[in-house]
């Protein structure tokens, strides 16, 4: 088969670096997917003719027709218990929760059929398909639409929940976990979405279940996923002019939680704070810190810090910014341990 | 009759008066009360009688091991076998079937083994049969939430263009669950096929049916998801089997899902560790008790000649080795190993998944060492 100039000049033009946000990267993944693989299918609200609430749906429908994405009935519980009994005869659906605080109808299935699946029936059935949760706030949303649930997943057993934090993750993250035989949580962080970076597709950066230490540091390692790691790599350069040398960890999967990469850089730095927008009593952070602590008590300067979003419900947009963890909270909680800086 | 697709009209509500072709005295029903539908042939009625007897000797023996112990619980279902086995028999071996707990003589019509449908209530683990094999899921515990699955199936078949149906079953109580009302919900606007059954025991462990649904019947509930519902007789094998039958023939060639509800009983408490004394009346029961559905269906049987004794010795018999295969099946030592806890949890290996089974497999080591030590003094 011959490749005309157009189709040269046309796959010249995908593979070169354009910039792409963290949206358009999903959308691309999504859109991947489904041409290599036609058992993936993608359904949820809206997914449809109008793609999305944030467009990652965008155009799929046409290219793939109805058969493949549809808009389903408003009910999450539907959605997901539906997906296990697609997943079940061999599809590998990707459904979407909306928003955040949506998917919490549905929690029955995920935690009771969609992470045990596999256990129950000793192996037999596995159920691959990706469950994915606009997540986080900071983009002015009424209530509801804002909440960080990662927590209620990655303390399931039998779940995957991962969270990129850049469109290179949000492509390559996607892609995997729609390969991978376990059900995953994919959780978007909502205002990383309109991030751009300049991608040449298909990018594949590291496997999802490995933090990325995405800033080099000596003196404290921030802990961030999601909307944090830039908030981490915010307080990172600002602390750079007061002379302290901050690294700076991706968590990119919370369960499973990657020891080795964290610990490695706790073991350098000796300090630790790990930042997340949900509320801090029984959140992530004490999960992060608790197991830090456990395998690297002896290598510890100081306790590690959480530094999260109050034990409020998440408030109303006006009052947000007053709410979510900042650069500034970030430095100032870091300041708050007894430096040795003779 | 079979069920028309193209004129079949989901508005027209299902009839108060369960449908029935045989009253309780075993004589065949004409006129509207069969609601068109007409008794199936007599071989299949006699193989259903089979089933239902070999199935209640299956029940009834379960019964007696649990009380011995040798189960953790049981739910039975003496009494309700003509829902059970009716319906569970309209489909083919293609078909996926999606049980509840109390579905255990449903697994059993679908050619399950005893140790197989009875392994989660011995407590070796929770679910005992290959479910691709046998195209039957894992027996789901919370309510109406399998529902959902058999709707997700079935959409996914017709994707596939697999001409196949699938079956739920729930109970009376589980029509309350949010997930029953996106089951039907989804199948209905996706147009599945699948065929929902209501089995109506009454109750919903002690919660009366007055108190779980204001409807006048389960089976309305169709009509306001746009599909067919229809009240039976769920003591009347032939009615329920008939029902079926037409909806999974519907059903496959594109007509959609169906809701049936089988107006029965559950004569047996909830599990062994209920007590039904505190909430129903013992002449309730005595009343259920002379609707059984197999004294019925063999009053017909026997009226049309069709079962003679040595049919009749020939059930008991299959009966009997089956009630000796299932003592047999919970008498074994299961064989459990605790360090396979961590091998079902993830198809990728976990590296804490694999830490923690280490650190059983010593502790297991330790003890094992220890109990030699002991037993040397």
């Amino acid at each position: 088969m011959s490749t005309t100039a157009t189709e040269r000049a046309a796959q010249d033009a995908a593979s070169a670096p354009t910039p792409l946000t963290m949206a358009g990267a999903l959308n691309a993944a999504l859109a991947d997917a489904m041409a290599e693989d036609d058992r993936v299918v993608v359904y949820g609200e809206d997914v449809g003719p109008l793609g999305g609430v944030f467009r990652v749906t965008d155009g799929l429908q046409a290219r793939f027709g109805e058969d493949r994405v549809w808009d389903s009935p408003l009910a999450e519980a539907g959605i997901v218990g539906t997906a296990v009994g697609m997943a079940m005869y061999g599809l590998r659906p990707v459904v979407e929760m909306q928003f955040d605080a949506f998917s919490y109808p549905a929690f029955e299935q995920i935690v009771s059929h969609v992470a045990k699946m596999r256990n129950r029936t000793k192996g037999r059935v596995s159920l691959p398909m990706v469950i994915r949760i606009p997540c986080a706030g900071a983009i002015g949303g009424v209530e509801h639409h804002s909440d960080s649930s990662e927590a209620y997943w990655a303390s399931t057993p039998g779940l995957t929940v991962v969270m990129p934090s850049n469109p290179a993750d949000a492509y390559s993250m996607l892609r995997e976990a729609i390969d991978s035989d376990d059900p995953v949580v994919f959780m978007e962080p909502k205002s990383r979405y309109w991030s751009k970076a300049d991608l040449a597709l298909p990018v594949q950066t590291a496997p999802m279940d490995r933090a990325q230490v995405v800033r080099e540091g000596t003196d404290v390692t921030l802990i961030g996923y999601g909307p944090t790691v830039r908030t981490a790599l915010d307080a990172a350069a600002a602390a750079e002019a007061e002379g302290l040398s901050i690294e700076v960890v991706d968590l990119r999967s919370l369960s499973p939680f990657d020891d080795e990469t964290v610990g490695a850089s706790l073991r350098k730095t000796s300090r630790a704070a790990v930042i997340h927008e949900a509320a801090q009593f029984g959140g992530y952070g004490a999960e992060v810190a608790a197991r830090l602590t456990e395998r690297n008590f002896f290598h510890l300067a100081a306790p590690i810090l959480r530094i999260t979003g109050y034990d409020i419900p998440y408030p109303s947009p006006k009052l947000e910014e007053h709410y979510l963890p900042t650069p500034d909270r970030v430095l100032e909680a870091l300041a708050s341990w007894e430096w040795d800086l003779a | 009759m079979s069920l028309n697709v193209e004129h079949h009209d989901t508005r027209v509500l299902p009839s108060e008066k369960p449908l029935r072709l045989l009253d309780n005295a075993g004589h065949a029903l004409h006129g509207r009360e069969t609601g068109g539908f007409e008794l199936p042939p007599i071989d299949t009625l006699l193989e259903l009688y089979r089933r239902m007897v070999v199935a209640r000797r299956f029940d009834v023996q379960v019964t007696a091991l649990t009380k011995q112990g040798r189960l953790a619980t049981y739910p039975s279902a003496y009494g309700q076998e003509a829902c059970e086995i009716g319906v569970v028999s309209a489909i083919t071996p293609d078909d996926w079937f999606f049980p509840t707990y109390r579905d255990s003589i449903a697994l059993l019509t679908r050619g399950l083994a005893p140790g197989e449908i009875l392994q989660s209530f011995r407590g070796d683990w929770h679910n005992g049969w290959d479910q691709h094999e046998h195209r039957t899921a894992a027996m789901a515990t919370p309510l109406a939430t399998q529902a959902l699955h058999a709707v997700g199936l079935a959409h996914a078949a017709r994707l596939r263009q697999d001409p196949i149906v699938t079956l739920t079953f729930l109970g009376d109580g589980a029509t309350s669950e949010g997930d029953a009302h996106e089951a039907f919900n989804f199948a209905a606007v996706w147009q599945t096929p699948t065929v929902f059954l209501v089995q109506n025991n009454q109750f919903a462990i002690s919660t009366p049916l007055a108190r779980q649904t204001h409807a006048t019947t389960l089976a309305d509930k169709g009509v306001g998801y746009g599909m067919p519902g229809y009240h039976v007789d769920g003591n009347d094998i032939a009615a329920m089997h008939a029902v079926a039958t037409a909806a999974v023939e519907r059903a496959r060639v594109g007509g959609g899902p169906t809701l049936i509800e089988g107006v029965t009983y559950r004569i047996e408490p909830h599990t062994n560790s209920d007590d039904p004394t505190r909430y129903r009346q013992s002449r309730d029961v005595e009343h259920w008790k002379r609707r059984d559905p197999i004294e019925r269906l063999e009053k017909y049987l026997v009226s049309e000649g069709a079962l003679t004794d040595d049919i009749r010795a020939e059930i008991t018999e299959t009966g009997e080795e089956l009630a000796a295969r299932t003592r047999d099946a919970m008498s074994e030592a299961p064989e459990l190993d605790p360090l396979e806890l961590f091998d079902h949890v993830y198809a990728r290996p976990r590296t804490a998944l694999v830490e923690q089974r280490a650190a059983l497999e010593t502790e297991l080591a330790t003890h094992a060492a220890a109990a030699t030590e002991v037993a040397a003094r």
